[in-house]
């Protein structure tokens, strides 16, 4: 579109929000019964449900199982109604492959895999619009719910750069004007990086702002997701009595 | 033809109308639990730079100097002694593996079982390819865990009389997972489906949910039999007459099992779900109260949010009242 402009004089993006802003989150846990664990997230537009299964037994081929950790299995897939168009995506095409092949390094620097060896954990998440830091939120407390240790919760949040400003949380029209973007997880604690990805080009310099913004949002990422976590034990809790 | 519509409505967390709060100390993974290094560390908590970190979310308990953190929902965790009723998976070369809700499958070696008829001898090579015999793939089994190994995978064994093979009534047969959810009080699956006849209903929940009692085996005076099972899967069948006491239950009774049996049968399990929903903790006195307050319901309203509710209010209010 001509004369959209990404970032207004005052500081406004396209949807009323500062630089450092953050899209509305809401975040369930425990939505599905039949899984292990579970969690649906909207990160303003974009939705994500995440369903885990483990630790279990290994299945389909033994000669996988590794001795001494667990083995993380990530599976994600796209609704057809996500995108603007409404199209069928095979499940083994390859933006699923690379985000299931992210999302697995992710999660094996986070879970503490050496408490759980020869068994396999499942993670398949699906996204609307599919961003892979809504994935990744999902995909964390889906693993919180499901009882797996880990060494801390896992925010990711995406970052771009636009007129001398860096942008935290992309939203699609973001997205779609083509500037460079960041994808990063974060262990919050620790301040340890699980996971950072980029693919435009981005001058060196701006890189250390950029990186910067996005890891301010993925903490702010972590408060909200803290709160639903404690709500959600402090709800299990009551019930249970003591 | 009667229709019902329910449209979505909010609904106030149960936890407000209990009106009390929890005293326990809850954490959530990386959160710091002490920086005291004179404690041992125990499930749930890793050492990282000096502190003592929690890795899962869920309550601390503390017991002298351990301190665990113990998690809201785990896969079942076997000790010696418990009573697992678990589904076969495979069938080795002198054992059997079971599927048990645990984070690996557990054994059941051939030297553990009885042997139809009773008798006491060394397994031998025709034992061995009679296996299949006995137990099949997609069978259910009532057992007792015998060792747990280091890795956490259990052993069980069905040396005692009263453990044996149970047919499903809620599975077809050969299935892996045979739950499947029915709100209709009558349990639909025509005879074709299934290659026997069957005797139970199996329900899954979470083992957490399950209280550690004396016995796991109770007759219920509504008239039907449950065995709750420490790995979160519970059997509900119909009482048996009369107590076999050859054969060590492995011949499976296949009479078709009479409609009030099943309408007994079918409640119990819907109670148990709403039980489950609402995160109470699964026994004979809490099961039997809660079939009590369910009867002036239609067994398929006893799912509905807010009958589920009630009755499971109602069952708490007994259950305090039983104690206080």
């Amino acid at each position: 579109m001509a004369g959209l402009e990404l970032l207004s004089d005052q500081g406004y993006r396209v949807d009323g929000r500062r630089a450092g802003e953050l899209r509305k989150i809401q975040a369930r846990m425990g939505v599905f019964a039949q899984a292990d664990g579970s969690a649906y997230i909207e990160q303003g537009n974009t939705k994500a449900l995440a369903v885990v299964y483990g630790p279990h037994e290994i299945r389909g081929s033994r000669a996988r199982a590794l001795p001494d950790r667990a083995l993380v299995n990530c599976q994600y897939s796209s609704a057809t109604f996500s995108t603007g168009e409404r199209k069928r995506r095979p499940h083994g095409d390859r933006k699923s492959c690379e985000m299931g092949l992210q999302l697995r390094q992710t999660f094996e620097a986070a879970i503490l895999t050496q408490l759980h060896p020869r068994s396999q954990i499942d993670i398949y998440v699906q996204a609307d619009g599919g961003t892979y830091a809504a994935c990744v939120n999902a995909a964390t407390l889906a693993v919180l719910d499901a009882g797996i240790p880990m060494r801390d919760f896992v925010c990711a949040c995406s970052a771009g750069f636009v007129d001398g400003t860096a942008l935290a949380d992309l939203s699609h029209v973001e997205e779609a004007a083509g500037g460079p973007q960041l994808a990063l997880a974060l262990l919050p604690a620790s301040g340890q990086i699980a996971l950072l990805e980029m693919d435009a080009r981005l001058h060196e310099d701006h890189l250390e702002r950029v990186l910067e913004a996005a890891a301010q949002a993925a903490r702010d990422v972590h408060t909200l997701l803290d709160r639903v976590v404690r709500q959600h034990v402090r709800e299990a809790s009551i019930l249970l009595g003591d | 033809m009667a229709m019902e519509m329910r449209l979505p409505v909010a609904r106030k967390p149960l936890s407000e109308r209990l009106g009390r709060d929890t005293k326990k100390h809850l954490v959530v993974p990386g959160d710091t639990i002490t920086t005291d290094t004179g404690f041992m560390r125990g499930h749930g908590t890793y050492m990282g730079e000096e502190k003592l970190i929690a890795s899962v979310a869920g309550s601390v308990e503390r017991v002298n100097k351990l301190i665990c953190v113990k998690a809201l929902k785990t896969r079942y965790i076997g000790e010696v002694g418990d009573i697992v009723v678990g589904r076969i998976t495979e069938v080795q070369q002198k054992r059997w593996k079971v599927e048990t809700n645990s984070r690996l499958d557990s054994v059941l070696l051939l030297s553990s079982m009885n042997l139809p008829g009773g008798e006491l001898r060394r397994r031998s090579a025709e034992d061995e390819l009679a296996m299949r015999g006995f137990l099949q793939e997609g069978d259910l089994i009532s057992a007792e865990v015998q060792a747990v190994f280091s890795d956490g995978a259990v052993s069980l064994h069905t040396r005692s009389l009263k453990y044996g093979k149970d047919v499903d009534l809620s599975c077809p047969a050969r299935t892996r997972h045979g739950f499947a959810p029915s709100s209709t009080h009558l349990l639909t699956y025509p005879e074709a489906h299934i290659s026997q006849l069957g005797q139970g209903v199996l329900v899954q929940v979470s083992p957490s949910l399950v209280k550690r009692q004396k016995t796991h085996f109770h007759d219920l005076p509504c008239g039907a039999s449950v065995i709750l099972g420490n790995n979160g899967f519970i059997w509900i069948y119909p009482t048996p007459e009369h107590k076999e006491e050859e054969a060590g239950g492995f011949i499976a009774n296949l009479e078709p099992v009479s409609l009030a049996d099943r309408e007994v049968i079918s409640r119990l399990r819907n109670c148990i779900i709403s039980l489950v929903t609402q995160r109470m903790m699964l026994y004979d006195t809490s099961i039997l109260y809660c079939y009590e307050a369910s009867l002036p319901h239609q067994i398929k309203d006893i799912l509905k949010p807010e009958i589920m509710e009630e009755i499971v209010m109602e069952t708490r209010q007994r259950l305090l009242e039983q104690e206080g």
